[in-house]
């Protein structure tokens, strides 16, 4: 009975060093790419962060006004978080490529899965910075054209239509991440009528004087208003 | 030939029939059935009695008028001039057309005429602006003359305006060209004008069609072109400058016109401007200007108000184009009433080249930035205004003068702008 316990303890205590001389190979070549990754994404940061800089994509950034969103949150400069994302992702990446040579099953289920998810991630990334690009640019262009054109509170009217275009990207953004579709989808809904029925009240109500005074002036020939316009620029 | 293009078959058609010509006399159109035909007369008047040895050609360059424009033009008769005005045709003058486009667009009238010109090797061109009510025969004359005998490529006309007409003209292109170029053209950006075949072919040449820029304010790339180039250029008095309402009805696109066009071409012609200093007269046949100064009304309150709006508003697109000084000063005198209200001229110099710097560095869109300029130039028309209400002609071009000089003082200033981006 005991060198039957003995016999099977020792057979167990084989198996486990067997077991563990099988694995230990594959922990260190995980531990090796681990490093070798690191050094990797290291030298990809670098040169991004080169390039970033040579490209003035911070100014970029700004223009898209992203840097200020940036400088809200207490966030490094639009280039360091690019290249600190690569990095993470790069060394992640290859971390991950050294735990599917583990071997162990659910894993590499999940590595498969996380290296199926990098694209979207990368669109949706792209979609927020062109999108916050478009928003600011259409927003200083209903800006200018407001101020120019006299429009009461332009800078109000600038900021609904950068809110509209913000909103709408983060909904697209959202969906390309797969996150909460449906809860984004009503809520944009949501948001998107109620801006829109505030903006029909709003003009309904309050905009009945302006609306008659801009169609007076537009169609009813009466006595011409006096303004800088009677004097010729060219 | 690469024009061959973008001249419709019809249009060449027309060309070869016309053969080759000494004069060809530009005219784009758009929707002036009401006047072109007073006009047409009087371009052919001013070819009978000033060239009737030489051969000539209308054409009408169309930008898709509804109202059978192109037909009136080609539907006048040199014959109809005879009992009124007892001038007779030596030679015929052809009047010929051509639709260039659905909606009009200046620079692809110009490029029409230009190739038109060279096709027919026309030796002078003059094109004349459909909405001169007030031409006279006698323009074509002066503005042909100087080319036709005297070997000129250029000659940019002069005019009797009123003392507040042209204001964009006055405080920003024609001090700031004189500034940058050394040259004092007072119309550098005109609509009735004459140039050499010669310099027609170079500008036509020329990369400026597809950039973009070709487009609006066209008339006055060629001009800085011709300066450019080193062509002879001289100035020509026509006579009162009618005021054009539809044209004045926006101040931004008459900004497109002339200050962006000028920002645009001060990065081609740095070599250029960055090496001229002061300022030279042109040769000018009559007065190279005359002022009118009957009274006007104007609304100066709504400009010193869009002024003040403009610059609160935009704060945060200031930030991007001006320098903080500049900026910490018109957000002062933003501030201040009707009264004390005063827009320096070394102030508006300075807010000038900054701008051109920043279009130069693109900062932002580079249209924004000419919108951008708007509020602040109602700000220093409300000082213009201000300044000669009541100022005699001498005066109001004494004033002017000192602006230029302004300009021309500060010009360092825009060099270094220009050099720190480097």
């Amino acid at each position: 009975m005991r060198e039957m316990i003995i016999s099977e303890l020792s057979q167990a205590l084989h198996e486990i060093a067997r077991s563990f001389a099988h694995f230990l190979p594959r922990l260190i070549v995980m531990l090796v790419l681990a490093v070798v990754g690191w050094v990797i994404a290291y030298v990809v940061r670098a040169v991004l962060r080169s390039i970033l800089r040579l490209i003035k994509f911070d100014k970029l950034s700004e223009n898209a006004g992203a840097s200020q969103l940036l400088t809200h949150a207490a966030l490094p400069s639009a280039t360091e978080m690019l290249s600190r994302f690569v990095f993470w992702v790069t060394w992640l990446g290859i971390i991950l490529l050294g735990v599917r040579a583990l071997g162990i099953l659910g894993l590499q289920e999940q590595v498969a899965k996380f290296f199926l998810y990098l694209p979207r991630l990368f669109v949706a990334l792209f979609i927020l910075f062109f999108g916050l690009l478009a928003a600011s640019f259409f927003s200083r262009a209903a800006l200018l054209a407001a101020v120019n054109a006299n429009v009461p509170s332009p800078r109000v009217l600038s900021l609904a239509l950068r809110s509209i275009i913000i909103v709408f990207v983060l909904s697209i953004v959202f969906e390309e991440l797969g996150l909460a579709e449906q809860t984004m989808l009503v809520a944009f809904g949501i948001a998107f009528g109620a801006l829109m029925l505030g903006l029909a009240i709003a003009f309904g109500m309050g905009g009945r004087d302006l609306a008659k005074r801009f169609l007076e002036k537009r169609f009813v020939r009466g006595k011409k208003e006096e303004n800088e316009d009677e004097l010729s620029p060219l | 030939m690469s024009e061959e293009s973008y001249l419709t078959d019809d249009f060449l058609r027309q060309l070869i029939n016309v053969g080759e010509v000494d004069i060809l006399v530009g005219l784009p159109t758009h929707n002036n059935a009401k006047t072109i035909g007073s006009i047409v007369h009087t371009i052919q008047s001013g070819i009978l009695r000033g060239f009737p040895r030489e051969r000539a050609v209308i054409v009408n360059v169309d930008g898709g008028s509804r109202d059978d424009t192109p037909e009136l033009v080609t539907g006048v008769s040199i014959d109809d001039l005879h009992p009124a005005s007892n001038l007779y045709a030596l030679r015929t003058l052809p009047a010929i057309s051509t639709k260039y486009a659905s909606s009009p667009t200046s620079g692809v009238a110009f490029r029409t005429i230009l190739a038109a010109a060279e096709l027919v090797r026309a030796k002078a061109c003059v094109v004349m602006s459909p909405e001169s009510t007030n031409i006279e025969p006698e323009w074509l004359s002066q503005l042909l003359r100087p080319i036709y005998d005297d070997g000129f490529d250029l000659v940019t006309p002069t005019y009797r305006r009123h003392k507040f007409d042209g204001l964009l003209i006055t405080n920003l292109l024609y001090p700031m060209t004189r500034a940058l170029y050394g040259l004092r053209i007072r119309e550098a950006y005109a609509l009735e004008f004459g140039f050499s075949g010669h310099l027609g072919s170079q500008f036509l040449g020329q990369n400026v069609w597809n950039d973009g820029t070709g487009e609006a304010g066209v008339e006055l790339r060629f001009s800085l072109a011709a300066i450019a180039g080193k062509s002879r250029i001289c100035q020509s008095f026509l006579g009162e400058k009618i005021r054009i309402e539809h044209h004045t009805a926006d101040l931004v696109p008459a900004l497109r016109q002339t200050a962006g066009t000028l920002f645009s071409a001060l990065e081609p012609d740095f070599p250029i401007w960055s090496a001229v200093a002061g300022s030279q007269p042109v040769p000018t046949t009559g007065a190279d200007h005359e002022v009118l100064l009957e009274p006007l009304r104007v609304n100066r309150k709504r400009l010193r108000e869009m002024f003040s709006t403009g610059v609160a508003e935009l704060e945060s697109v200031f930030q991007s184009i001006l320098s903080p000084s500049t900026l910490a000063e018109l957000q002062r005198i933003a501030r201040l009433g009707d009264d004390e209200f005063h827009y320096p001229a070394e102030l508006w110099v300075r807010t000038v080249y900054e701008f051109a710097a920043s279009y130069q560095k693109s900062v932002i869109s580079r249209d924004h930035i000419v919108q951008a300029l708007a509020p602040l130039f109602r700000g220093r028309v409300f000082t213009f205004l201000t300044e000669n209400r009541s100022a005699s002609s001498d005066d109001v071009e004494k004033n002017i003068e000192g602006l230029c000089l302004e300009f021309e003082r500060l010009k360092p200033y825009l060099l270094q702008l220009w050099k720190s981006r480097e």
